[in-house]
């Protein structure tokens, strides 16, 4: 039979190196050996997808929360999944974490001195719309402190995390809000080789998402892989 | 290529938020088809200390080889009982655990089967990106002509074959770095 073809190679430098000096913790978790480069099969190409009843069916609110409301800045985050070609990725699940105003995430892992926040949770999920359009309402996180070197603070950033069609499609990642001055200083950022790809992480500002006497809009699209050119027979 | 992809990022250490509840590491519905089986083993760092915060995926194809996914138009049937996908974050032992059905074979390039397998994403703190994987079944008779397997050394398959611990367990660690280190693939 013949099967739509794999997903295009990524090339190298596409991602972070998995060992990187900056981020302590690679030291002793990257895999010394070069992975093995796998031709796409089934297993590759197809992948999970999540029931839509993982989402709330409202859209995804994280500023209201155990029977209150979450202290903040409110913002909207909207945007579009597309893959290489420009094409929508519609219907799949974006996953969504943060810390919440104060810069401390609602986790027992997460001990250090400020606030939590009883009413943020600070994570959740949404689908993407049939344009492969995203979008939800939380608060904006703060800086958060960490031991990776001293006075070390992550920069505010959203984790995000996307499947996409197929299991080589899956992509976690982090967005950054522009402007904000500790980004030119983070390991984690600085782990991507090419400059210009750091700056793919950065959410603008949007005076037009943002709605009056309300929040504040910040857009932000993600673009998972393309498909490769030549169907497969297997 | 019109749009440049977006990178990966670290998953860091708090992403066990997102699971709760935590009920995605049993992939078997009622009157699911096939084995059911514990796969179960632990994610250990180049230190050879337990890695406690990863969060590790698994994506396979039914007991009759197919993948419920629109693109496998295999002749084989779905299973309403079974969508094959899990996640199961590591406990205090660096151990994950997921309670599934063995899968059976899918097809491979140029009308080659492909044995029994789960493929694998490992998330951590440390990890700039994912690593991939994939689980085999120790034994198995597809195993000698899986072209996967076959194109490793002895010591290399051994880190991909999950071995039977009685009971319907099955159990493979998965060792990020160093002595022993798992095979990872790039996909």
């Amino acid at each position: 039979m013949t099967i739509l073809p794999g997903y295009r190679p990524q090339a190298p430098g596409t991602h972070p190196p998995l060992d990187f000096p900056g981020y302590a913790s690679t030291a002793a978790r990257a895999p010394r050996r070069k992975p093995i480069q796998l031709d796409h099969t089934l297993s590759e190409i197809t992948g999970p997808r999540l029931p839509n009843a993982v989402a709330a069916a409202d859209g995804l609110d994280l500023t209201h929360h155990a029977g209150g409301e979450a202290v903040g800045q409110r913002i909207i985050v909207a945007g579009r999944v597309l893959d290489e070609d420009g094409r929508p990725v519609p219907n799949t699940v974006v996953e969504v974490w943060q810390a919440n105003a104060a810069g401390r995430y609602t986790h027992a892992g997460d001990q250090h001195d400020a606030p939590l926040d009883p009413y943020f949770d600070g994570a959740g999920r949404v689908f993407t719309d049939a344009d492969g359009a995203y979008r939800f309402l939380t608060i904006k996180p703060g800086a958060y402190c960490w031991r990776n070197h001293p006075n070390a603070w992550r920069p505010q950033h959203i984790h995000f995390s996307l499947f996409g069609p197929g299991f080589a499609t899956r992509l976690i990642t982090q967005m950054y809000f522009a402007g904000d001055p500790l980004i030119p200083l983070d390991p984690m950022v600085a782990s991507i080789p090419d400059p210009a790809a750091r700056g793919r992480l950065i959410a603008e500002f949007d005076l037009g998402l943002t709605e009056p006497e309300f929040a504040l809009g910040y857009r932000w699209d993600i673009v998972l892989r393309g498909r490769a050119q030549t169907p497969m027979e297997i | 290529m019109a749009f440049a992809l977006t990178q990966s990022q670290t998953i860091g250490p708090f992403f066990n938020a997102v699971l709760r509840p935590d009920a995605w590491s049993d992939l078997v519905g009622p009157g699911a088809q096939g084995t059911v089986i514990q796969l179960e083993g632990r994610v250990i760092d180049g230190q050879g200390a337990p890695v406690t915060d990863a969060t590790v995926e698994i994506w396979q194809a039914n007991a009759a080889g197919r993948y419920d996914h629109p693109e496998d138009t295999q002749d084989k049937p779905l299973d309403p009982a079974f969508h094959g996908f899990g996640r199961a974050p590591t406990d205090p032992e660096g151990r994950f655990r997921f309670r599934t059905v063995l899968p059976g074979p899918v097809p491979g390039l140029g009308n080659v089967l492909q044995a029994p397998h789960v493929n694998v994403s490992v998330f951590a703190r440390g990890l700039l990106n994912r690593v991939v994987t994939r689980i085999y079944f120790a034994g198995n008779a597809l195993n000698d002509t899986d072209p996967v397997l076959s194109a490793l050394s002895e010591a290399e398959r051994t880190t991909l074959l999950a071995n039977p611990a009685g009971g319907g367990v099955w159990q493979l660690d998965i060792i990020l770095q160093g002595e022993g280190e798992t095979v990872f693939f790039e996909v």
